[in-house]
């Protein structure tokens, strides 16, 4: 079944969009990633204008981090403090972000500039997670003892808060500067940034995985319904029907996520989120190294 | 074919008996068009247009091959065509030529081969061919632009939007023509202009112009005019819609599990 999209332009199969949304839905739902890294490409290769792709896939992400935040918060795994902090620090990263953005793009260099923070932050987190949840699985599996995590440059810091649902007394200087760096690098990268706050949260700050995940989509839902008000007002572009579509998909996908991510550990779940992140990141460095078979590219003026 | 034979015939009459009362030349186009205008709804997938028509005389055909080209141009619009190249080991988009106006599509159909059809002379004045219609639309004074161009009439191609059709306009007893022009599902609102050039021995004899509308149409037409004219609100529907379906999903799938 065919879909005219109105603000993209183009006609589009609605199942294959339905399953896109589900996809990423799924993903977001089992590892408090927004998807935003996933559904931007997948949409721009399907044909969808890279305006519209970005600006819609944002709306997406709202819908997939309520239905996922809803179901933590019945759990009550979302650190609703720490998930504030965050956003504070996200915030005000995000608007310096924009004014990076806006300065490389004038010089010219902002395709290269994004594509490579994809390549260096995907491939160094990924690399990162990957190692030491093989570690920690491997360490699991010799005793069941899991030695705790010290932060002793964390815990000697002033303006002390206590996380209760994360259970830590620390500092709220690292979680501010944690969401501000985080949003210096959404805003350039045109991400809700979960692929980065989630290992920040867990080797930075300390937090335990199953609260992370709440936690995480708890901030990229306020980033994301943020950035999909500013596509909408300033660049006309987030396309409704295409975000309806995906977000069907998206919600159901995101369910499913979240009751499939209680079933596996920890350590299976980073293991995961670390390959799915490399393998992005392999694809973006592909791009760059291998000669297109086209150099040309054509890219519409949008009034 | 007698049957199609027969209603050629016919067609050709009506359009004589029409035209008797009209002021003429040597040779004059009379043409129509399948429709005058396009529906772009929710389940649009693309359409064919046909575009048909006779050739009125008042005296017997002079000597020389007679061709007709029909062409079909969409709205322009601003674009920026990129280059990608090699620097430090990586491709990346470097070079780049804004082009200040180019049609979204454009297509030409003709008879026989174009440069047979129509002389490297007319198609300068008239901006038929592909290159000579996208350049006469866009300006751009920059030493490179060839290549750009030519990259964006070949991109454009690929996608169905920049369409050659030679040989594909039919010609019946020098006098009815007609084809059909293939619009993508891609396709941008606005005036998409029609000409239809008859010529003799490569040189235009007569001319003809018209117009189809291609208009978003029901849904699709609100939705556009609230996200251009109301941006706040379409911003704030959008987030209610992926508030309200997050939460239903949540609320859903709470009562099946439990």
């Amino acid at each position: 079944m065919q879909i005219y999209l109105p603000i993209a332009e183009v006609s589009v199969n609605a199942f294959l969009l339905l399953g896109l949304g589900g996809l990423v839905g799924l993903l977001s739902g089992l590892f408090g990633v927004g998807g935003g890294f996933l559904i931007t490409p997948l949409l721009l290769f399907i044909g969808i204008p890279a305006p519209v792709a970005v600006a819609t896939g944002a709306n997406q992400v709202v819908a997939s981090s309520v239905s996922g935040v809803l179901t933590h918060l019945q759990r009550k795994s979302v650190d609703l403090t720490m998930g504030a902090t965050l956003l504070a620090g996200g915030l005000v990263g995000s608007t310096v972000g924009i004014w990076v953005f806006n300065r490389v793009s004038e010089a010219g260099l902002i395709d290269l500039f994004v594509q490579l923070s994809y390549v260096i932050f995907l491939g160094l987190i990924g690399a990162l997670m990957l190692q030491e949840s093989l570690r920690a699985l491997r360490r699991a599996r010799l005793s069941k003892l899991q030695p705790r995590r010290s932060h002793t440059w964390v815990q000697h810091m002033p303006f002390k808060v206590k996380f209760r649902t994360s259970g830590l007394y620390i500092s709220v200087l690292p979680p501010l500067v944690v969401g501000f760096a985080v949003g210096i690098l959404s805003a350039i990268m045109g991400v809700g940034g979960g692929f980065i706050m989630v290992p920040a949260m867990i080797y930075l700050l300390g937090m335990p995985t199953k609260v992370v995940i709440g936690t995480s989509l708890f901030q990229i839902l306020f980033v994301s319904a943020y950035a999909t008000l500013m596509h909408a007002v300033i660049n006309n572009s987030v396309d409704i029907l295409l975000a309806a579509v995906l977000i069907v998909g998206g919600v159901i996908g995101s369910q499913l996520g979240t009751r499939l991510g209680v079933r596996l550990k920890a350590e299976q779940l980073r293991i995961l989120l670390a390959l799915l992140v490399l393998i992005v990141c392999f694809k973006i460095a592909l791009d760059l190294l291998i000669e297109p078979t086209e150099l040309f590219s054509i890219e519409v003026t949008r009034p | 074919m007698r049957g199609v034979g027969a209603a050629r015939f016919g067609l050709c009459l009506l359009f004589h008996l029409l035209l008797a009362t009209l002021p003429l030349r040597a040779e004059q186009i009379v043409a129509g068009l399948s429709q005058s205008n396009i529906a772009i709804t929710a389940n649009y997938v693309g359409s064919e247009i046909l575009i048909f028509g006779a050739i009125q005389r008042d005296a017997p055909a002079p000597d020389g091959p007679l061709e007709v080209v029909i062409t079909l141009e969409g709205p322009s619009g601003p674009l920026t065509v990129r280059r990608k190249t090699h620097v430090n080991g990586i491709w990346v988009n470097t070079d780049k030529l804004i082009i200040s106006r180019a049609p979204h599509f454009y297509a030409v159909a003709t008879t026989t081969p174009l440069s047979s059809a129509l002389s490297a002379t007319e198609d300068l004045r008239h901006h038929v061919s592909i290159p000579r219609a996208i350049r006469a639309v866009g300006a751009a004074s920059v030493d490179e632009s060839p290549r750009y161009f030519d990259a964006l009439i070949r991109l454009r191609k690929a996608e169905g939007l920049y369409q050659l059709q030679e040989g594909t306009v039919d010609l019946a007893q020098n006098t009815l023509f007609r084809t059909s022009i293939i619009l993508p599902a891609n396709l941008a609102e606005g005036s998409y202009k029609t000409r239809i050039f008859l010529t003799r021995g490569g040189q235009v004899v007569d001319t003809l112009e018209t117009s189809i509308m291609v208009q978003k149409e029901g849904l699709e037409r609100w939705l556009f005019a609230l996200a251009h004219e109301q941006p706040v609100a379409y911003g704030s529907l959008s987030l209610a819609i992926a508030i309200l379906a997050g939460w239903a999903a949540a609320a859903v799938f709470r009562m099946f599990w439990a």
